[in-house]
């Protein structure tokens, strides 16, 4: 429990700090579409060198991810996950970060439906397919 | 400089964020996306802690003309609720639903090569070219076959 409120402490002060110093919404989906469309060494960059280094530190200190064995079925499904989040968050602008924590902090109403769907739907997704005994 | 820096260094607290909160464990977030016996309701305390958070910062910093190593802020200007924003969403719910990775924590497990996150990435790169492909060939009318 403290570990889900710690994270979530440094992930509200990334944003703010990406939106106090760069005056920027720190929206992943929209920084990694900057980085893929080939905009070169700026700040998005930056930021998704950043993360992974970020995240490795974070590793370094509380263990290193487990390593799961993918086997064909895990990797279609993780396939079409991608496929879908890649295509969903570029249309919908936006993902759990952008929307769903810079978003209702700055009480924009579209970031607070877009969050409601992604998440019930989301919840739909995982419950129908875990009782189907498929995940 | 001072820009990249700052992006740097915040893309290195929201990732240490992802991967302490457990965001980057695909296995967590699907047994909070799960709802049955085993639901595990400790990543609303991840959504929730960040969003107070950064409603007090945002709310601080509002005051300023200018971020600090800036001229102007820049920021989302639609307010409009469309069919774009509820079906992106909604794709969204069920790509994160199938494989309980959302774009912030793929990236930090590609980059630190967990299998699951590399996958996923690869998929998720082909998803956002395809939608750039999708959305240019709605833009352009489509030529008419002259048969």
């Amino acid at each position: 429990m403290f570990d889900a409120i710690l994270g979530g402490v440094l992930i509200g002060a990334a944003a703010v700090w990406i939106f106090l110093s760069l005056g920027r919404i720190a929206g992943i989906s929209g920084i990694a579409a900057n980085v893929l469309s080939g905009a070169g060494f700026g700040w998005p960059l930056f930021f998704v060198v950043g993360l992974g280094a970020g995240g490795w530190l974070a590793y370094a200190t509380v263990g290193a991810p487990a390593v799961v064995a993918v086997d064909g079925e895990y990797a279609l499904w993780l396939m079409l996950g991608g496929l879908i989040v890649g295509f969903g968050t570029r249309l919908g602008s936006g993902c759990t970060s952008g929307h769903g924590v810079c978003g209702i902090s700055r009480f924009s109403s579209r970031s607070l439906v877009a969050t409601i769907i992604f998440l019930s739907v989301g919840m739909m997704t995982a419950t129908v397919l875990a009782g189907l005994g498929l995940r | 400089m001072k820009q990249n820096l700052s992006a740097l260094l915040g893309g290195m607290i929201f990732g240490a964020g992802l991967v302490i909160a457990g965001m980057t464990n695909p296995e967590k977030v699907l047994a909070f996306l799960t709802l049955n016996q085993n639901w595990d309701p400790a990543l609303i305390l991840v959504m929730g802690s960040a969003v107070v958070v950064a409603t007090i910062g945002f709310w601080a910093a509002s005051g300023r003309d200018t971020p600090l190593f800036d001229t102007a802020f820049h920021l989302p200007g639609s307010t409009t609720i469309d069919s774009r924003l509820v079906a992106g969403a909604g794709l969204f719910g069920i790509g994160w639903g199938i494989s309980g990775f959302c774009p912030g924590p793929a990236i930090v497990g590609l980059l630190s090569l967990d299998v699951r996150a590399v996958i996923f990435v690869i998929a998720y790169i082909a998803g956002v070219k395809l939608f750039e492909v999708w959305e240019r060939n709605k833009s352009t009318p489509v030529m008419q076959g002259d048969g």
